[in-house]
């Protein structure tokens, strides 16, 4: 366990952080995370994985930035309007730690390319930063799948949800919505609002989320849907078990057949 | 006169709070339990937080020994 001198000064809050110490660090810093959408979701969890030292941050993201993004997707800033919002995130983030590792992806997530993205460095967490049901299904199934440990997120106005996904340790996002709801009756982006912080909260939770996963700490959201309310500053959790006949995870992991459930929300 | 023995030595003069806990828990991480750390730091915050962090942490403070040069050294056990 080696650490530079600027390592040391760096991560020292971490370094000094009772149950984390130098064996967290240590394991951040070889840690590698993937983070599907660069949007307001994405951009603090990977700011604060940056800044945490998780070595290798991948990114994948198919759009531009643009000015009405800049409200929620604090990783880019107003110079970056017109950039793809991966050359804009590496960036950030090279700003805020350079010793990271950035992999950027401009890609739009989908059947064909869901599993060689997170096997393409062989990713130990993955974090659902997106904002549409086709993609939050697929990148559920292809993380059971692959046996990979992913948490998801949503947000809409004031509120968010999120739950941790780990193979073996609980429910996947399928257990609990089992297909996605028809195309008319989820709100575009243009027709739902969403307070910007409240992107801030749920990413920032992502990000604590894959930390303590990446460290091997606490006790994670499995088996667990984490509820916010911004308007009443409400947080409840409510139990969630893993159904036995889930479409997904009760199936041998290497037959599971992937569904494009392709729409045509906008993404960020 | 200091008749213990260390395991390990790190120099904590160099660095300021709180890098100072940081560097000495570093070189703590690499002993194993029981094991003795000797750390030189310097008088004033480093003197007051360092062995008392450690002990915070179940470790125990054996003996805590002034420099001529103005430095401390404290001899710190690794607990389990
Ligand atoms: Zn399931």
């Amino acid at each position: 366990m080696n650490f530079s001198n600027e390592q040391l000064e760096r991560y020292s809050r971490h370094i000094i952080l009772k149950d984390f110490g130098p064996e967290g660090q240590h394991k951040l810093l070889n840690s590698k995370v993937l983070i599907i959408g660069a949007g307001g979701l994405g951009s603090p969890a990977a700011m604060y994985l940056a800044a945490a030292g998780v070595g290798t941050i991948g990114i994948v993201d198919f759009d531009k930035v643009e000015l009405s993004n800049l409200q929620r997707q604090i990783m880019h800033f107003t110079g970056d309007v017109e950039k793809y919002k991966v050359q804009s995130a590496c960036e950030t983030i090279g700003l805020i730690n350079p010793d990271i590792n950035v992999v950027t992806y401009r890609e739009r997530v989908d059947l064909e390319n869901i599993e060689d993205l997170i096997t393409d460095r062989d990713y130990d967490f993955i974090i659902d930063g997106t904002d549409n049901f086709a993609a939050k299904f697929l990148i559920n199934d292809a993380c059971v799948k692959l046996r990979k440990p992913f948490v998801h997120a949503g947000i809409i106005r004031f509120e968010g949800q999120l739950m941790t996904y780990v193979p073996g340790k609980g429910p996947c996002y399928r257990c609990i919505f089992d297909s996605p709801p028809p195309p008319d009756a989820v709100p575009t982006c243009s027709q739902a609002g969403v307070l910007g912080v409240t992107a801030g909260v749920v990413g920032t939770l992502q990000a604590t989320e894959a930390i303590k996963y990446l460290a091997g700490i606490g006790e994670l959201l499995t088996g667990q849907l984490l509820i916010y309310e911004g308007l009443n500053m409400d947080f409840r959790k409510i139990e969630i078990v893993t159904n036995k006949s889930c479409r997904i995870c009760s199936q041998v992991p290497a037959e599971i057949e992937l569904t494009d459930y392709q729409n045509n929300c906008c993404t960020g | 006169m200091n008749d213990i023995k260390a395991d390990a030595f790190v120099d904590i003069t160099d660095v300021v709070c709180p890098t100072t806990f940081a560097k000495a828990k570093v070189a703590m991480a690499r002993l194993s339990e029981g094991q003795i750390l000797e750390i030189r730091m310097k008088a004033g915050e480093p003197l007051q937080n360092v062995p008392r962090s450690f002990k915070e942490e179940g470790a125990q403070v054996i003996k805590v020994i002034e420099n001529e040069d103005g430095t401390y050294t404290a001899f710190i056990k690794k607990a389990g």
